[in-house]
C-alpha cells in the first residue's frame, strides 16, 4: 500500500499571543510541533505499511523549518518526505493550501490512501484534508476513528467514522482520503534507529515550478479569504469564589444557578 | 476539470500542437489555443511543455467567473442538516442569525434541506423565518453522505446565486461544506463565533478563534461569492417559531448520477450511553484526575443526570481509561460552549480550558487553590469535590423536585 500523509508544522498554540503594538501574532520562542491529530496520521499510515507493505510519504507545505516536522516524521517510520515550499504559496487560505497539496500528492506518484489529521491546532478548520480530496476528486471519510478492514487486492477499506451520536461503518473503495481523530491509536516514539535514519534522510522540496500549479490559483491569488482583522478575545471576568462548608456552598451555589437551571 | 495555457509562460513553441493526439491545439498570434470541444483532458501537451505553460485544473474558467460575478449573487442560504428526517437544531440557530444578515442585505433567507420525507421539516424552516426552503427529497440522501450531498448542494447553489451559505460546524457541516467551496472557488470561514454584515461593502464579517481561542480573527471574502461558513453549534440564538411566517417551497430532483456515491455507507452505530450528546448539551458535568478512580465518576454521573445534563471528562481521565475519548473535552477531544459547564476535580490545563472556555457559565470544584481553572471560573469552590458534588446533587435535586 502506498499512502501518503499530509501534515502540518504548528506553533505550540497555547503560547501564541498577539503584541499589541504591531496586532501580529508573537511567534518568536514559541517551539513548533508536528500537529497532534497529525501524529495519529503518521502512526496510522506505518501501521497499514507494516501490514500491507508499501511505503508511507510525508507531504507538508510550509516554511523551510517545516523540514524538521519531516525528519521526525521520518524517525517515526515514514519512508519519504517532501517539502512544498515556495514564496509564492505565502498567504494561502484552504482553498489554495489544498489545491497545492493536491498537486504534490499527484506528484508523489501512484498512492492508495492519504491521511491527514482532523485538523490542525492553529487554524483548527478541518477544511484542508476534505480539500484535497475535492481537488484531486476522490472519496473521503472525515473523522474515522478505526479502520476496521483493508482489502488491498480488492482495493476498499471499511472503516469508523465518528459523529456527535457514536459512529458510522463506511466502506470506501481506493484510492480514498481519510481524516482521522485521537482514538484511531497510540503514536509511537521515536526510535534510536530511526532517528539516525531521519538526520540522514534525503528531504525532497518542491516549490511552485516543480508542481506544475496555476498561478492564479496558489497563495494569496487563490485564496478567496482574507484576514480583516485579528484581535485579543475579551478576556472572562474575574469570577467569584464561594466560601463556606460543603453544604453552604452548595447552597450558594444552586442559588446562584437557580434561574439558570429552572 | 478543464485544462488552460498561462499566456505569459507560453513561448508559442508548437510542441503541444504534435504531442496533442486529438489536434485540439491551434497556435495563434504565438499562443496556444486549446479548443474545448475536441480536448478531452488527456494531458499530452502538459508533458510536452517545456514552460510549464499548460495546466490541468479541477476548476473551469467559468466556474471561476462564475464565483466572480458578485453583483449575480443574492440572499442568504441555511444549510438545514437533519438526522433521521429531523432538522438539527444548529439549523435553526442559523436560521436565527441568517433573518437578521438578510434583513440588514435586504434579500431572501433561504433553508436548504436534503433528505427523505421531510416535507413536513421544510414547514417548519418557514416557521423559524426561512421565505424559501430548496428541498432534495431521496431516498439516496437519507443519511449524510459526502458525495452525493456536495454535489446536490453544488447544483443548487450554481443554479440559484446565493451571496451567502451558512452551515453548522459539525461534524457533517465540516465534511460537507469544504468539499463544495472547493469545487466553486468560494471562500470558506470554519468554525465562526460572530457573523455581521459591512453595510457599504455588502460583505460578510465572519469572526472565529484561532489558535485554540488564544487570538479572534475576523475574515471576508471580497471577491468571491457565495461567501461560505461554518458556525458552531450553541453560539447563536435559535430563531423563534412563528406558525403564521409564510414561504415557498421549492422542490428540485436530480439525476441518478448526482446522488451517486463511491463510498458506502454500511450503518449508523448510536452509542446511547449517558444519552446526551456532548455538543448539545446545555449543561456539561466533567471530571478529571481528581476523581482518584473511574468508580467515583458515578458522582459527576449523578449530577449531570439531576440536571439534565452531558458527562464530560478531561484528557487525563481519558487517557487513565475511565471514560471513553467520546467524552473528552478539550483540545485534542471536543470544543463545547453550554449553558453551564461545571468542572469537578480539572486542575484547567490549557488543553483543557479551549475546549470549554466559552461557557456562558463556569462553576470549578477543585482542592487546590493555585489550580488555573479558577482564572476561567464565573463560580469557584475551593475543597474537596467528594464532599461537595454529593451535596450538590442533593441540593439540586430538592430544588428541581427530580
Amino acid at each position: 500500500m502506498n499512502i501518503i500523509v499530509c501534515i502540518k508544522q504548528v506553533p505550540d498554540t497555547t503560547e501564541v499571543r498577539i503584541d499589541p503594538e504591531t496586532n501580529t501574532l508573537i511567534r518568536s520562542g514559541v517551539e513548533c510541533i508536528i500537529n497532534p491529530f497529525d501524529m495519529y496520521a503518521i502512526e496510522e499510515g506505518i501501521r497499514l505499511k507494516e501490514k500491507f507493505g508499501g511505503k508511507v510519504s510525508v507531504v507538508t507545505m510550509g516554511p523551510p523549518q517545516a523540514e524538521d516536522a519531516l525528519r521526525e516524521a521520518i524517525s517515526l517510520g515514514a519512508d519519504e518526505a517532501v517539502l512544498i515550499s515556495d514564496r509564492a504559496f505565502a498567504g494561502s487560505d484552504t482553498w489554495a493550501t489544498s489545491y497545492t497539496l493536491s498537486k504534490a500528492v499527484q506528484k508523489a506518484g501512484d498512492y492508495d490512501l492519504v491521511i491527514c489529521g482532523k485538523q490542525a491546532i492553529d487554524g483548527d478548520t478541518a477544511q484542508v484534508g476534505p480539500g484535497i480530496s475535492a481537488h484531486l476528486d476522490i472519496p473521503q471519510v472525515t473523522y474515522v476513528k478505526k479502520i476496521e478492514e483493508v482489502d488491498a487486492e480488492k482495493r476498499h477499506m471499511r472503516v469508523e467514522r465518528m459523529t456527535e451520536e457514536g459512529y458510522e461503518i463506511i466502506e470506501s473503495p481506493l484510492p480514498c482520503l481519510i481524516t482521522v481523530v485521537k482514538e484511531i491509536n497510540e503514536p509511537r516514539l521515536p526510535s534510536l534507529k530511526g532517528k539516525m535514519r531521519a538526520k540522514k534522510a534525503e528531504i525532497k522540496k518542491w516549490g511552485a515550478k516543480d508542481l506544475n500549479v496555476d498561478p492564479d490559483l496558489i497563495g494569496l491569488n487563490g485564496s478567496p479569504t482574507k484576514v480583516l482583522k485579528i484581535f485579543t478575545p475579551q478576556p472572562r471576568g474575574k469570577g467569584q469564589i464561594l466560601e463556606g462548608d460543603a453544604k453552604e456552598v452548595s447552597e450558594k451555589l444552586v442559588e446562584l444557578l437557580r434561574s439558570e437551571v429552572l | 476539470m478543464s485544462i488552460r495555457v498561462i499566456n505569459e509562460k507560453c513561448t508559442g513553441c508548437k510542441l503541444c500542437i504534435k504531442a496533442c493526439p486529438f489536434a485540439a491545439i491551434d497556435v495563434v498570434k504565438k499562443k496556444a489555443v486549446i479548443a474545448m470541444d475536441k480536448c478531452n483532458l488527456c494531458g499530452a501537451c502538459i508533458e510536452s511543455c517545456k514552460f510549464d505553460a499548460i495546466v490541468l485544473t479541477k476548476i473551469s474558467p467559468s466556474e471561476i467567473d462564475f464565483a466572480k460575478k458578485i453583483e449575480q449573487h443574492k440572499g442568504v442560504w441555511v444549510f438545514c442538516e437533519q438526522k433521521n428526517g429531523v432538522v438539527q437544531s444548529v439549523g435553526y440557530e442559523l436560521l436565527g442569525k441568517g433573518r437578521e444578515l438578510a434583513d440588514t442585505l435586504g434579500v431572501d433567507l433561504c433553508g436548504v434541506l436534503l433528505g427523505e420525507n421531510i416535507k413536513a421539516e421544510a414547514q417548519k424552516v418557514i416557521h423559524r423565518g426561512a421565505n424559501k426552503v430548496y428541498i432534495v427529497d431521496s431516498p439516496k440522501l437519507k443519511h449524510y453522505q459526502s458525495e452525493p450531498y456536495s454535489k446536490v448542494l453544488i447544483k443548487l447553489i450554481k443554479e440559484h446565486k446565493p451571496e451567502i451559505v451558512l452551515c453548522g460546524a459539525t461534524s457533517i457541516g465540516r465534511s460537507l461544506i469544504s468539499r463544495v467551496a472547493i469545487s466553486i472557488h468560494a471562500g470558506l470561514t470554519a468554525d465562526c463565533t460572530g457573523l455581521d454584515i459591512d453595510k457599504k461593502e455588502r460583505l460578510l464579517l465572519q469572526t472565529r478563534p484561532a489558535f485554540g481561542g488564544n487570538i479572534m480573527a475576523t475574515i471576508i471574502c471580497p471577491n468571491h461569492r457565495p461567501q461560505m461558513a461554518t458556525v458552531r453549534h450553541k453560539v447563536m440564538k435559535e430563531a423563534e417559531v412563528n406558525n403564521h411566517h409564510r414561504g415557498k417551497i421549492i422542490e428540485s430532483s436530480f439525476d441518478d448520477d448526482t446522488y451517486s456515491s463511491r463510498t458506502n455507507l454500511l450503518d449508523v452505530v448510536e452509542e446511547i450511553e449517558e444519552t446526551v450528546n456532548l455538543t448539545e448539551a446545555d449543561i456539561i458535568v466533567s471530571g478529571g484526575r481528581g476523581l482518584q478512580n473511574p468508580e467515583n465518576f458515578q458522582l459527576i454521573e449523578e449530577l449531570a443526570k439531576v440536571l439534565g445534563g452531558a458527562v464530560g471528562a478531561s484528557r487525563a481521565a481519558v487517557d487513565a481509561g475511565w471514560k471513553t475519548y467520546s467524552h473528552q473535552v478539550g483540545q485534542t477531544g471536543k470544543t463545547v460552549c453550554p449553558k453551564i459547564y461545571i468542572a469537578c476535580g480539572i486542575s484547567g490545563q490549557i488543553q483543557h480550558l479551549v475546549g470549554m472556555q466559552s461557557s456562558d457559565v463556569i462553576v470549578a470544584i477543585n482542592k487546590d487553590q493555585h489550580a488555573p481553572i479558577f482564572n476561567v471560573a464565573t463560580y469557584g469552590i475551593v475543597g474537596n469535590l467528594f464532599e461537595i458534588v454529593p451535596e450538590l446533587t442533593k441540593r439540586f435535586r430538592e430544588v428541581l423536585k427530580k
